[in-house]
């Protein structure tokens, strides 16, 4: 972080604000891992806490956006502090958002113990790898944004593509799956709701890396090919 | 496409035609150095902001665009100012002409202890020599362009004093602007105002920069932020960082601009 203001109130205020985002990124991310682990063991009683804790995660994003044109009202911030107050409203529309996508996979691994497929079709072995990639990304697009790390930030606006790809990977084969056997259909249908939901958090945590780069250099990158082209300047 | 792009962006920030030229200019206060080495460009009919801590030369820069200091004793400018083609601080230079194209308001309003009509007419006079209609005519058209006209017509005899404060203020930019100026210089015209009057005074600025080249030392960020085209950092006597306001308010280029608009100066 740049130095101190003089009104020690400014800096108090932006900390607050900093340090509630982690605590709803942290909560957010919980949320998804305990949502994959639900939806790998059928656990109904899991998804229903997941679910619940959807509640925390919106508070925080009202009261947040709440603080946030506080501050713009009482200090008006300029330069990085207007781009770190910008990019914290956009940063917690992307929680809240991956916070719904954990929500929905909680409901379908609620729905698969219902019904009773949990372990058709290896259903948790088809996105084990995506969900590891995507938790891995929003874990690091969190730390980058603590951090303040536009290099991190980079490299995981790159990693998306990943994700992507084996997103669509995960599709074909669930195709093939419902060809070759109709009563597989639901089973796969649930999985495929579940990997696009997966598949989702890995762009919110890609926004968020964006808006990383935007409160560091300034630079709005949303829609371009800068990771890209960044990363092959640095080989 | 690409050499295309490149050039109009590079027109976008160029100046085309800059009013005023400053080149290696330096100020002493006697021994002291005010103003280190300045160069910059006052773009036409736009509204170039002064901000920085206080002290840092702003007002003293402002001051050489019409040589206001030449009143006092142990001032002096080196450098080069130009100005419609020449250099203003040359010995050749005659200051009353140059003040007639290039008009200051202070912080504090300063009316003549005169009527209000005679606050404007008297700076005409020095200049033209106008029948009595004519003058009229150009006392209405100054208090219309300073936005004072409706709030002052029944009123053209009564003392500028007997003004309110925002009202004064805009009796002392409609003196300036009688003279038909080129520049206005306005030195923190709002610091001594009220909220309401304030906002008058920067949408007047707005209409003013149709007509002239407006320069504007403030200590309120956001009215710089508000009403200014161009902005400049200046900081111990230094022009820091000048660029469009926007980018200075939202993407400064250097670490002391940033600080310095973000409140974490000293």
């Amino acid at each position: 972080m740049p130095g101190e203001h003089s009104s020690k109130q400014y800096d108090q205020d932006l900390e607050d604000i900093r340090s509630k985002v982690l605590l709803m990124g942290g909560l957010v991310e919980s949320q998804f891992l305990a949502a994959v682990t639900c939806f790998r063991t059928g656990d109904a009683e899991q998804a229903e806490q997941v679910i619940k804790a959807d509640d925390a995660v919106n508070r925080l994003e009202v009261s947040l956006d709440d603080t946030c044109s506080h501050l713009i009202v009482k200090r008006q911030p300029t330069a990085n502090d207007l781009r770190t107050v910008m990019a914290t409203i956009k940063v917690i529309t992307d929680l809240e958002r991956v916070g719904d996508e954990a929500t929905k996979i909680a409901r379908i691994a609620k729905n698969m113990h219902d019904r009773g497929t949990v372990g058709t079709l290896t259903h948790y072995e088809t996105v084990r790898v995506i969900a590891n990639c995507a938790s891995e990304m929003l874990h690091d697009a969190l730390d980058a944004f603590a951090r303040l790390d536009q290099n991190q930030a980079t490299r995981l606006i790159a990693q998306d593509e990943v994700i992507d790809h084996e997103f669509r990977s995960i599709m074909r084969n669930a195709i093939t799956y419902m060809m070759e056997d109709p009563r597989t259909i639901s089973a796969a249908l649930d999985t495929l709701w579940v990997a696009k939901a997966i598949e989702r958090i890995g762009d919110h945590a890609k926004n968020i890396a964006e808006y990383v780069i935007y409160v560091v250099e300034g630079k709005d990158i949303r829609h371009t090919d800068y990771a890209s082209v960044k990363l092959e300047q640095n080989g | 496409m690409m050499n295309n792009e490149m050039s109009v962006s590079a027109a976008k920030s160029a100046v085309k035609n800059p009013t005023i030229e400053t080149t290696g200019l330096n100020f002493y206060y006697g021994n002291f150095l005010g103003l280190k080495n300045v160069n910059l460009k006052i773009h036409e009919k736009k509204v170039t902001a002064f901000i920085g801590p206080s002290g840092c030369g702003k007002s003293t820069l402002l001051r050489t665009f019409n040589r206001m200091y030449d009143l006092y004793p142990g001032q002096r400018a080196e450098g080069k100012i130009m100005y419609g083609g020449r250099n203003i601080l040359d010995q050749g230079q005659d200051v009353n002409m140059l003040r007639a194209k290039v008009g200051m308001v202070f912080q504090k309003p300063t009316p003549f202890p005169m009527s209000v009509y005679d606050n404007i007419a008297f700076g005409v006079r020095l200049y033209e020599n106008l029948p009595k209609g004519e003058m009229d005519e150009r006392v209405e058209w100054a208090l219309n362009k300073a936005a004072l006209w409706g709030e002052v017509k029944d009123k053209l005899n009564k003392s500028g004093l007997s003004l309110s404060g925002g009202q004064q203020q805009r009796l002392c930019i409609a003196r300036g602007v009688a003279v038909k100026p080129d520049v206005l210089l306005l030195d923190e015209p709002t610091s001594a105002l009220d909220p309401i009057s304030t906002a008058k005074i920067e949408e007047l600025i707005d209409e003013l920069k149709q007509d002239y080249t407006i320069a504007i030392v403030t200590h309120n960020m956001q009215q710089a932020a508000r009403c200014s085209d161009y902005t400049a950092y200046m900081y111990l006597g230094e022009l820091m960082e000048f660029g469009e306001t926007d980018q200075i308010f939202m993407n400064p280029g250097r670490k002391e601009t940033q600080d310095y608009i973000t409140g974490r100066f000293g």
